[in-house]
């Protein structure tokens, strides 16, 4: 594939693959090119043999950065990433190695002292420990804070927050309470990425059926003969038909005055109905 | 600040050992938030804790939540005295894993802005650097010229400071003619006029001279293990610059020099600086110059939006448009680090994508990181207020230092 970018341009890959995997033998997990770099996985044990060997004799003078990232899916979920710089030979490449929560991986301070806070910050974000750091503190996150934020299965929003309190006249820790859900928009498309269900898809997931599904024919589901000729035949002459006389059968007949209800009591009993006419007693 | 007393040997009477103070997290010399844990021996420095992370906002994390074009932004707000820098190292890691063809003049824009930039960062680090050993006048004339980029950033992208132009493809938009006029203007005329004025203050300036002459002197050897890169590795002798070793854009076919310290102390690298913007200067004169006309991001629909004319005449653009503003483009699956060579040294983005819209993994390196870490190993045997000196000509900026 030829480069069609303007990424910075260094020394070509070529021959560098070959020439690293040879000298570094069997600490070497797997090497290969892609998008233009070079990435040699080595054993976590030899780490620090594989980056003396590569200072040493193969001129990559600087350590530009350690990355780590995290996998949760895998045994060994966490990787670091080791940045190399040769100013010599103008070429860079990776070199990586894999640890979980509880291996430590041997430190690099030995060899470059940049590595010392590099590591810590790995040890902070996500709880890598490295063998030989005798400065392995957290970096960049709160006193006392805990966890390890970067990795995958920590909240965005955290565990904590903190405001001023005007009681205490300091600053104090609190569970960290949203007024809104924190918003994350999927706008993946629904055929490439979504991670749910869509409606109907689970039915991709029954087995598949010997026999594809066809139309029914009556032997296949073991109808008897066809019922069609005996269904336009008249049975009986069915319910007689209702006629709507408006009136329902046996409803009291509706009436506007009630005789038999007693008079109300108190001062409305005498007060007239407003149609009522006025007997004019001269009231 | 405590005290350690304890009894002389000899005489029995108590004597001072010493001190530990707190330099920061508020201290107008810290450039930020930097809280140093500083042991003394009476005013010679005998150790130096940086304690960093003050300003940590855990942008990588938030990198992770955000499509590629939604996470731009957040550059801009790392190093915040030299935006289009870091956004730079982002585009182009994004751009070198899509392998999309950037047009030329996109390229020049890009590069001419990115010199604008690290003039603007100079002008705020050599300032700040003369005013923290003692000279006032200087830096409120430097701020005039950076006051005059951010009014040029703001003629081409809208925002003075968090210009968030640079974009994968290309950049935002287009400039007006205008622009570049009064940009080559503004090197030619005023630049150097009141940038050598302020400079002339300082350059020779006995009591500057006292302040950073021979303080903080790093070997080639030492600049090189400690991880130094810009004016830091410059001023100890190297002549690196990725700019030149790893041209990325248009640098290979600008010409310009790789201004290199002798002595490697604070001296050296405010003049590797102060040569650096002359020579960033010649880099926007030939910008100017040579910028073709033509687009300014690439043609591909699935990665630069489609201009608002073409929406309105072809579905085909509005779909993009919709798409790369709701979903975003997907970027192969793998990994790779980019690095630039930012006004404060090289910053780089590891970015590992996994074949989706969002990126896996978007480590920053930044540039104080390193420099900051030697501070204690620079500092030691120093007296106290050279400090400010050393910390002024790492040129820290806590936003990117701390992410």
């Amino acid at each position: 594939m030829t480069a069609l970018h303007s990424a910075p341009k260094y020394s070509a890959n070529e021959g560098v693959l070959d020439t690293l995997s040879k000298a570094l033998g069997d600490q070497l997990i797997d090497a290969h090119e892609e998008h233009g770099e070079l990435l040699f996985r080595v054993k976590r044990e030899a780490i620090e043999d594989v980056l003396r060997i590569l200072r040493d004799d193969h001129a990559y003078q600087q350590l530009v950065e350690i990355a780590g990232a995290d996998y949760p899916s895998r045994p060994e979920r966490f990787e670091i990433v080791y940045m190399l710089l040769s100013l010599t030979k103008n070429h860079r490449i990776m070199v990586k190695c894999s640890t979980d929560e509880n291996t430590p991986v041997p430190t690099v301070t030995t060899l470059w002292p940049v590595a010392g806070w590099l590591e810590r910050e790995v040890f902070d974000m996500y709880g890598v420990l490295f063998d030989g750091n005798t400065d392995l503190r957290r970096i960049l996150t709160d006193y006392g804070f805990e966890g390890h934020p970067f990795r995958k299965d920590f909240p965005l929003t955290g565990y904590t927050e903190l405001r001023y309190s005007e009681e205490e006249k300091r600053v104090v820790y609190e569970p960290v309470q949203l007024a809104q859900d924190l918003r994350q928009f999927d706008f993946m498309s629904p055929w490439e990425g979504a991670d749910y269900v869509l409606p109907g898809d689970e039915k991709a997931d029954t087995p598949p059926v010997d026999k594809p599904k066809v139309t029914d024919k009556p032997s296949d589901t073991g109808a008897g003969k066809k019922t069609d000729d005996h269904a336009a035949e008249k049975v009986s002459e069915g319910a007689p038909a209702e006629v709507n006389s408006g009136v329902e059968e046996g409803a009291p007949e509706p009436t506007e005055d009630q005789p038999d209800r007693k008079a109300r009591k108190g001062k409305a009993q005498d007060t007239k109905g407003a149609t009522e006419v006025d007997e004019g007693d001269g009231k | 600040m405590s005290m350690q007393l304890e009894e002389s040997p000899t005489t029995g009477d108590e004597v001072i050992t010493n001190y530990t103070i707190n330099f920061g997290p508020q201290h107008p010399a810290a450039h930020g938030v930097l809280r140093m844990v500083m042991e003394l021996d009476g005013e010679i420095i005998e150790r130096i804790d940086p304690h960093v992370g003050l300003l940590h906002r855990g942008t990588e994390k938030l990198i992770e939540n955000k499509t590629y074009l939604q996470a731009l932004p957040y550059f801009d707000r790392l190093d915040y005295c030299s935006p289009l820098a870091q956004e730079y190292s982002y585009v182009l890691a994004i751009e070198k894993m899509l392998n999309v063809e950037v047009p030329e003049r996109a390229q020049y824009l890009r590069v001419l802005f990115a010199e604008l930039t690290r003039i603007c960062n100079h002008m705020l680090n050599i300032g700040a650097h003369v005013m923290d050993v003692g000279a006032m006048t200087p830096n409120l004339w430097v701020f005039e010229l950076r006051e005059d980029c951010m009014n040029f950033f703001e003629r081409a992208s809208g925002a003075r400071m968090h210009a968030a132009w640079f974009r994968p493809g290309g950049v935002h938009q287009d400039v007006p003619e205008k622009l570049l006029v009064d940009i080559g203007e503004w090197v030619d005329n005023r630049l150097p006029e009141l940038f050598g004025d302020a400079m002339s203050l300082v350059l020779d300036n006995r009591i500057f001279k006292q302040r950073n002459v021979d303080i903080a002197v790093v070997s080639r050897d030492d600049a090189v293990a400690w991880g130094f890169s810009g004016p830091m590795i410059r001023a100890a002798g190297i002549p690196w610059d990725l700019r030149k070793s790893q041209p990325y854009d248009v640098y290979d076919r600008m010409d310009f020099e790789i201004p290199v310290g002798t002595n490697s102390d604070c001296y050296d690298r405010f003049v590797v600086r102060v040569k650096e913007v002359y020579e960033s200067a010649k880099i926007i004169k030939q910008c100017i110059a040579d910028m073709p006309q033509g687009p300014i991001a690439s043609p591909d629909g699935k990665v630069s939006p489609p201009k608002r004319g073409e929406m309105k005449q072809s579905m085909e653009a509005l779909i993009h448009h919709f798409k790369l503003y709701t979903e975003g483009f997907h970027v192969p699956a793998g990994e790779v680090y980019v690095a630039t060579e930012s006004p404060k040294g090289e910053f780089g983005v590891y970015l590992v994508s996994d074949g989706s819209n969002k990126p896996y993994r978007c480590k920053i390196r930044p540039t104080a990181f390193s420099h900051l870490q030697a501070m204690d190993f620079m500092s030691r045997g120093h007296m106290l207020p050279d400090a400010t000196a050393i910390l002024g000509a790492i040129d820290v900026v806590f936003g990117e230092c701390d992410r």
